[in-house]
């Protein structure tokens, strides 16, 4: 053990100082703290905030393990020629391309925490733990890898750390970056040739492919060329982690179980998604929009087709349920998520800028959840004062 | 159709705080509490939704090259479109002296807690912009007006209902020294404005960049001009705060 006790060195030398931050986190990170509570009133309980964190990781790894298969995979059928999905050449080419944008997002995003720590003398947060793993999932595979490093670092440092760090933030850290990346780097955050790895560069060669994304697809009324079953299982061009529904449905009821997501957020974006889907299918059938019309094709598809296309559903477990920055009480939840749901489905069908609109409901919706919550808990005042006023009669 | 769509617009798509950042003195400073800022945001729905509509009248009829007409032929050549700021800021001002009167008869507390941004609606730029865009776009009948003044008023509504709730929720958070207060609140402002920008591009789609962009010029001379007012509401802001503290 003898890193533990250099680190263990390292930190008494260092206790007091302004490096002191920097060199506990390293040590917790890797190790039990050496010294425990003593006496005194204290919760026991083995889910902290680390333990939270490395639930939802533990969640997210099969999805990130899919979205190297599934990379390596899109790319040799972009190229035409098709090799197996679970191919040691598929898992190559995801492994080369999706691991810097791990190393990236963690590094940067890291280096940036551990900076505030310091000098703002406070112990380094984990709260970047889980931003760190999900921003990698979110964005298309080419990415520019400085892009990435920007955005990180514009979304640790006014998305969360100027409200004071971890738990203060108002907007998910991970979709801040998305946004930054989305509205400031649109050419490589959206369009038919981001999502496959080498399709970018080839765009315009003989080897262009003419894939349209999903989304596209639908809305153009053209014929798909995936099956259903490809999109539920994942075998399709997306966002790195977003595709394999099947592994998202996995890890969700992971995150109920552990208790550490909201099955009721969860349950109403679906359910808000479902509801507008209804709503739309209710117009295209009624034939108040006809067949010409540019938002045709997107409404008139079956309402439960739109959990398995795009991204709503990796949204609605892994970025609505955050518990910073989603509404905290249970029936504002409940509001919150359907709300989602509602407006996820109501951009991805009447916003032609915009193909997705999932992360920018949950946005939308962060924004909004204060209120929410506020009207919330006024209402349940009101009810009690009423109670108490019948009671006291 | 056109009403809902325009209804919509007005408040989600071109929201006067997070498209055009108008009304931004009083949506900073009084959004300190949820109450406040419901009383305030509800002053302002109640103004936009009279001065736009009484201006369109204004515009219609006496402003607008030609709308005197009707006074007979001789004055159909009259141009008095360059009396529109002084028109319209005179509506607004005794439309906000009446909702001050109304105000402070009904509800003294809300009066004390608005103070003086509550008069100051009257140089409130989201009113006088109302106004102002309600020309600009010429918008084409009375109904829409209305519709347009209440919508953009609901739009202002929102927003500093969600900041006055969103700041009542960090005032317990860890902000550094030098941005605690104003400095915060802006870049929650920037922030709350990408969620809002989910509905950029709706109804319109992305194919009108030709025409947005003749839009966005006029947007920005007009912006200017309220500018002054919001230097000037800013400075009496600071005044009022200092006060307050001695």
């Amino acid at each position: 053990m003898a890193l533990k006790e250099t680190l263990h060195q390292l930190k008494e030398k260092y206790k007091g100082t302004k490096m002191a931050p920097a060199f506990n986190a390293i040590h917790t990170f890797l190790y039990l703290p050496n010294e425990t509570t003593h006496g005194g009133t204290h919760i026991k309980a083995a889910d902290d905030l680390k333990r939270t964190m490395n639930t939802v990781i533990m969640a997210l790894v099969p999805c990130l393990i899919f979205g190297m298969f599934n990379a390596g995979y899109q790319h040799f059928a972009a190229l035409g020629t098709p090799v197996d999905f679970l191919s040691w050449d598929a898992f190559y080419i995801g492994l080369i391309k999706v691991l810097p944008l791990v190393v990236v997002s963690y590094g940067v995003g890291l280096a940036i925490e551990f900076l505030f720590a310091v000098i703002k003398g406070h112990e380094v947060e984990e709260g970047y733990l889980v931003t760190g793993m999900l921003v990698p999932l979110i964005v298309p595979i080419d990415l520019p890898l400085w892009m990435l490093a920007v955005a990180v670092a514009f979304g640790v440092v006014i998305g969360k750390e100027v409200f004071g760090g971890t738990g203060m933030n108002i907007l998910n850290p991970a979709l801040t970056i998305r946004a930054f990346l989305f509205f400031a780097y649109p050419t490589w955050m959206s369009g038919d040739k981001v999502w496959v790895h080498g399709a970018v560069e080839r765009a315009g060669t003989a080897d262009a492919i003419s894939g349209e994304t999903l989304l596209g697809a639908y809305a153009q009324n053209t014929e798909l060329g995936y099956s259903l079953y490809d999109m539920f299982m994942g075998f399709i061009p997306g966002s790195v982690g977003e595709t394999s529904k099947l592994l998202i449905i996995a890890g969700g009821l992971f995150l109920i179980f552990t208790k550490v997501g909201s099955w009721r957020i969860m349950l109403s974006t679906v359910i808000g998604a479902l509801a507008m889907g209804l709503i739309f299918n209710g117009v295209a059938d009624a034939g108040w929009i006809g067949e010409s019309s540019k938002f045709y094709g997107l409404m008139s598809v079956p309402f439960w087709q739109h959990l398995i296309i795009g991204s709503i559903l990796f949204g609605a477990v892994y970025m609505a349920t955050d518990p910073v920055t989603a509404s905290q009480t249970n029936r504002g939840k409940w509001i919150y998520g359907f709300l989602i749901g509602f407006i996820s489905i109501m951009i991805r069908v009447f916003n032609p800028a915009y193909p997705e609109g999932v992360f920018l409901a949950i946005l939308l919706m962060n924004v909004f959840a204060p209120t929410i919550d506020h009207y919330v808990v006024q209402g349940n005042v009101k009810r009690r004062m009423k109670r108490l006023k019948a009671k006291v009669a | 159709m056109e009403h809902i769509e325009l209804f919509f617009k007005s408040i989600f798509i071109d929201n006067m705080v997070f498209a055009t950042f108008l009304g931004m003195c009083s949506y900073l400073a009084v959004s300190k509490k949820v109450s406040t800022a419901v009383g305030l945001g509800a002053a302002v729905i109640f103004v936009l939704a009279i001065t736009v509509p009484l201006n369109w009248l204004l515009d219609q009829y006496i402003l607008q090259p030609g709308a005197l007409k009707w006074l007979g032929p001789e004055f159909a050549s009259y141009d008095l479109s360059f009396l529109s700021f002084i028109m319209f800021i005179a509506t607004i001002a005794t439309m906000v002296q009446l909702v001050e009167i109304i105000v402070e008869k009904f509800s003294p507390s809300l009066y004390n807690s608005l103070g003086i941004f509550l008069p100051l609606i009257a140089v409130n730029c989201a009113i006088l912009g109302g106004s102002l865009f309600m020309q600009s776009r010429e918008i084409a009948t009375f109904g829409l007006a209305l519709n347009y003044g209440i919508g953009s008023g609901i739009g202002w509504f929102l927003a500093i209902l969600a900041i006055a709730a969103i700041r009542e929720k960090i005032r317990y958070s860890n902000v550094p020294a030098p941005l605690r207060g104003l400095g915060i609140t802006f870049i929650i402002t920037g922030l709350m404005a990408i969620g809002f920008m989910s509905f950029g591009g709706m109804l319109t789609g992305g194919d009108e960049g030709a025409s947005k962009k003749e839009d966005k010029a006029v947007e920005v001379e007009m912006i200017e001009t309220p500018k002054v007012d919001n230097e000037e509401t800013i400075e009496i802001a600071e005044n009022t705060t200092t006060k307050e503290i001695n």
